[in-house]
């Protein structure tokens, strides 16, 4: 169940975090996978227990906003692993804290090309390979965005975060259509706060930005949840490892909302 | 992964169709099934197989609009396998293809019975047996219930089922508040058109009355599904395998959409 035998996964921003469990679970799955991220050390780190555990993984130094870099990662699944299957757009950077006022074009701009122009390069490059090889699965390719709650609902002091997320949402339906007579499945996951270091760090510059302290907005934060915890990677891995496997070979264009509730209040 | 282990489910109108291949990938996965429905030979059917696969399943008959049946029902569930920790509220009808103006209210009243007060009765009847095993597993209870893309959108001369299935959705998600305190999370699946016995009831009707027939219609709704296919039950049963499992912990009040991406468009 939610195998991915012989099937070669990119994930992106791999190193830790949402990536790094995704990264492991699919392995641990049966998929060989390549992990890029800007952070080499964590990145080898990841490797490595993946491979303690008996799966087979690469890393590879990858900007998601350069497009050479996306070609290179692409050419490095293809000549590595022989070819491409799942693609996970998880890097992104939360930036949170300011008011529309007070943030400029620049931040603005800076935000929206890590969160957003990173996976139309993404899907762009890496459609050709995943094309390539759709025939050979029941359920074709899969690509898996990695959106937000954020790019469901709105919250103050997070807009350009919150316009990139909802421009994935969006994103990923517009090219499940597109991409659909190609056997190609572009599907989209919604998290809600979730234990990962972007995350900790978003809530501390959230909650400067209302005045309170790390915990104070910890508390807050979770109580929005109604299940009554933040998330923890693997709950996203697992839908991850899910949209990822043939077993979700007639969901295309969905938005799976992984959020202990928050936004169906 | 996908799991379950130990757990007991009940599903309603699991003779055949999609409560069928359900109540089969949830016993492959180690669950013991209580099948209800009215439909005692199919079920019989569906048991033999779930039996010969070196499953657990037992069957109960069972009219969900009717409450003792429900309260019979879960007390079935308890005596046989101790307790309840996964419902798929699947049992449904289509209603008759009806001008609204043609419509009778006791057809209404009559699909919205089964439809809608079948699925408000079956939550309310297992949450006691649910809440008292919830501990047990990481992801507590489960409720599953099968809305449809007319949940979401409208169709020509289903005004009842549209209706049904919306409520079905936003009953979802004020039973996932409610229930969140309890660790019992709920949660709606939204197939598109699948390839059941429902859909092919009309086939004989339609090739006597209809120029091109049935085969017309199937290729007409298959045009609007963007990955060229019907929907087959084993894709149902595979999101609601993923919703019962442990897997799923974190994810409460949300809608899978599972429809080939007929919404995305």
């Amino acid at each position: 169940m939610n195998r991915l035998d012989g099937k070669v996964a990119l994930v992106t921003g791999g190193a830790r975090g949402l990536g790094g469990a995704s990264a492991k679970l699919m392995a641990a799955a049966g998929a060989k996978v390549l992990i890029t991220d800007l952070l080499d050390e964590v990145g080898a780190g990841t490797v490595a227990e993946i491979e303690k555990a008996g799966g087979n993984a690469a890393f590879l130094h990858h900007d998601v906003v350069n497009e050479t870099g996306w070609q290179n990662a692409v050419k490095y699944a293809v000549d590595h692993f022989g070819g491409l299957d799942i693609l996970v757009n998880n890097a992104g950077i939360a930036d949170a804290g300011k008011p529309i006022i007070e943030t400029t074009l620049e931040q603005w701009r800076r935000v929206i090309a890590i969160d957003l122009d990173s996976l139309f390069l993404g899907i762009k490059y890496a459609t050709p390979a995943l094309g390539a090889r759709a025939s050979k699965w029941p359920g074709g390719g899969s690509i898996i965005n990695i959106s937000s709650i954020m790019g469901l609902v709105g919250m103050p002091n997070a807009a350009s975060y919150i316009a990139a997320k909802g421009g994935v949402r969006l994103l990923t339906k517009a090219a499940a259509m597109e991409l659909a007579p190609s056997k190609i499945r572009v599907n989209s996951v919604h998290p809600g706060f979730t234990e990962t270091d972007m995350v900790k760090n978003a809530l501390k510059d959230l909650g400067k930005g209302v005045g309170v302290g790390e915990n104070v907005i910890k508390d807050m934060i979770t109580a929005r949840h109604p299940i009554g915890r933040m998330g923890v990677p693997m709950d996203i891995a697992n839908a991850v490892c899910f949209l990822a496997s043939d077993d979700s070979s007639f969901m295309t264009g969905s938005e799976v909302v992984v959020d202990g509730g928050y936004v169906a209040q | 992964m996908n799991r379950v282990d130990g757990k007991v489910a009940i599903i309603s109108g699991g003779a055949r169709g999609i409560g069928g291949m359900s109540a089969q990938k949830l016993a492959e996965a180690g669950a013991k099934v209580v099948i209800t429905d009215l439909r005692e030979d199919e079920a019989q059917v569906t048991l033999a197989a779930i039996k010969k696969a070196g499953g657990e399943a037992k069957f109960f008959k069972h009219d969900v609009a009717i409450e003792e049946q429900w309260e019979a029902a879960v007390k079935f569930a308890v005596q046989s396998y101790g307790g309840v920790d996964i419902l798929l509220n699947n049992a449904g009808v289509a209603g008759a293809a009806k001008p609204l103006e043609d419509l009778s209210l006791d057809s209404w009243r009559r699909l919205m019975s089964i439809n809608l007060d079948g699925v408000f009765l079956g939550m309310k009847h297992v949450i006691p047996s649910m809440k008292s095993r919830a501990h047990l597993w990481p992801g507590g209870g489960s409720i599953i219930s099968i809305s449809s893309i007319m949940g979401f959108i409208g169709g020509a001369r289903a005004v009842a089922y549209c209706a049904s299935k919306g409520g079905v959705r936003l009953m979802t998600k004020a039973a996932a508040i409610e229930l969140a305190p309890a660790k019992i999370r709920v949660n709606s699946v939204h197939p598109g058109f699948i390839n059941t016995p429902l859909l092919r009831a009309g086939e004989q009707a339609m090739n006597q009355r209809q120029e091109g027939g049935f085969q017309k219609f199937v290729d007409d709704v298959v045009s609007r599904h963007p990955l060229g296919r019907l929907g087959e039950e084993q894709d149902i049963a595979h999101a609601v395998r993923f919703l019962a499992s442990d897997d799923s912990s974190f994810m409460t009040g949300t809608e899978v959409v599972v429809d080939g991406g007929y919404l995305a468009q």
